[in-house]
């Protein structure tokens, strides 16, 4: 069976990143296509956060070239990047104490059309609406990743960027992220996630893009995942 | 008696100064992070402004107070676009140096050309007289200036913490980075809320103006006052600005009462202890 070939969303190739005197990025290349659902994986520091940070603008400096729709934004400020129809759910969560997390919920402004309601937000996150008055400093750690993640799909993005969102949370947590996360496949984002957490990522993505010291060493399809489980395993030392 | 309201009464006009002030200075470092030291020559540029209208142009008072806050909100943007902008880079101590760089510049030029003697600038018609209140005179434009800061201050309060733009505000306070990652144009914000400030500054210039001599260095006075008032208030905190403007207004006026001798210092003494006992300020969140 062939599939219609589906448009590609994000190229990065040859892409450089650095931090003040620190080179980070040496060269990455990869493609994603709409609606797929692809993990960048690594050990620590094998680049996969700054890759996040680099195709948003926010490390020091970039070389290279990073398509967003079919658009060179490797020149672009921030802001400018995330209106061609990103969203970024950072690594810290980045709740803003001093908003209340209805405030929060609604700060990112509208990117383009077809975003989610806030009804249909609170469906997906039940807890958000029982907590939309309080501050953002007073949720948990669960009501703060729930928050960092329903607050990008208000915009309008087709890309998600997410950055480990099951650090450090309960197991229940965990399991309504995953719901989540399958529930935006199911309506047609296109996901990169970086995850620690193996466990939960491998029943989701359609594809692990595998870094080691600032490059792409390998890509593992759904399918070829079977058959590749020891050498990813032992790549990522658990 | 008398005296004792006279002096809270002089209190409550300096305070109000003081709040619409420190209400900017306290925006511009909150989202900027600069100490902006020209605060006090961008409100004494208001006042020489509206002076100069009046002067060589025949604008009415009503006419500067909007004209004049427009045409300085101005200069700051420009301030901002040219020069502020290569230091957010650096440590905040470079925005501090360049801002009092240009306050030097700005008293030296108006020194030179109207003296250190200072002008007056007429009470508008509208706002002449008083009223006896029975324990006191009030004049009335005394009360104006009282009156519109308040109106002033808690509508910019307002602004901050109840709609979408005070959230953006208050967002790109605590992580400018992370709001411009959300599609939020923050250099742009940076530039509208200098030019704000600077407006608000100016603003307060023109109010001032009828109240006290309009003089080169009437900024640098006020201005050591309003810094120790954004400091016991809390580093970039609004509502502390705007309540301890008016609070220290009011307690060098009971001083001036009591122990005149002691008025121009007591700011600086609540000053030390507030540090001592809160040093994030009275309103200011301790990290």
């Amino acid at each position: 069976m062939i599939e219609p070939a589906r448009p590609e969303l994000l190229r990065l190739a040859g892409l450089h990143a650095f931090y003040g005197e620190s080179h980070v990025l040496h060269g990455v290349d990869f493609a994603v296509s709409a609606g797929e659902l692809v993990t960048l994986l690594g050990r620590n520091g094998s680049g996969r956060t700054t890759t996040l940070k680099a195709i948003l603008g926010l490390v020091g400096r970039r070389t290279g070239s990073i398509m967003v729709s079919g658009h060179e934004t490797i020149g672009l400020p921030t802001h400018r990047i995330v209106q061609l129809g990103l969203g970024f759910c950072p690594e810290e969560r980045g709740i803003f104490a001093s908003l209340t997390a209805e405030e929060n919920l609604t700060l990112p402004p509208v990117v383009r059309s077809g975003g989610m309601s806030l009804e249909e937000i609170y469906e997906m996150f039940p807890n958000l609406r029982e907590r939309r008055r309080s501050p953002g400093s007073r949720l948990s750690g669960g009501e703060q990743q729930m928050l960092a993640m329903a607050r990008i799909l208000r915009t309008g993005a087709r890309l998600l960027l997410l950055d480990e969102i099951t650090e450090g949370l309960a197991p229940v947590i965990v399991q309504a992220l995953g719901r989540a996360v399958r529930a935006l496949r199911d309506r047609g984002f296109t996901v990169i996630l970086v995850e620690q957490n193996f466990r939960f990522v491998a029943p989701l993505a359609d594809r692990h893009v595998l870094l080691e010291r600032g490059r792409v060493v390998d890509t593992i399809t759904r399918d070829e995942l079977p058959g590749k489980l020891e050498s990813l395993h032992r790549f990522l030392g658990v | 008696m008398q005296a004792l309201f006279g002096q809270l009464l002089v209190g409550l006009i300096n305070g109000s100064f003081y709040a619409l002030l420190s209400l900017g200075l306290a925006i511009i470092f909150g989202l900027l992070n600069v100490v902006n030291f020209a605060h006090g020559a961008q409100y004494m540029m208001g006042a020489f402004a509206a002076w100069m209208a009046a002067t060589y142009l025949g604008v009415g008072y009503f006419w500067a107070l909007l004209l004049v806050p427009a045409a300085m909100g101005l200069v700051g943007v420009a301030v901002e676009r040219l020069l502020l902008r290569r230091l957010y880079g650096l440590d905040n101590l470079y925005g501090l140096l360049l801002t009092f760089g240009l306050t030097l510049i700005a008293e030296g030029l108006f020194h030179q050309a109207y003296g250190n003697s200072g002008s007056t600038y007429p009470v508008p018609a509208a706002l002449r007289g008083g009223v006896n209140l029975g324990f006191m005179y009030l004049p009335l434009y005394r009360a104006w200036v009282v009156v519109v800061s308040v109106v002033v201050c808690a509508a910019s309060w307002f602004v901050i913490e109840r709609t979408k733009l005070g959230a953006y505000l208050r967002a790109g306070t605590e992580n400018p980075r992370l709001l411009q990652a959300f599609g939020v144009n923050v250099p742009l914000m940076f530039t509208l809320t200098y030019g704000f400030g600077v407006a608000l500054a100016a603003f307060a210039g023109v109010m001032a103006a009828p109240v006290y001599q309009v003089t080169p260095l009437m900024g640098s006075s006020v201005i050591m006052v309003v810094f120790a008032v954004v400091v016991i208030g809390g580093m970039g905190s609004i509502a502390g600005s705007i309540f301890t403007g008016i609070g220290i207004g009011l307690v060098e006026g009971l001083t001036r009462y009591l122990y005149p001798e002691a008025s121009s210092v007591v700011v600086f003494v609540v000053m030390a202890l507030v540090l001592l006992v809160r040093p994030a300020g009275l309103f200011g969140r301790q990290r």
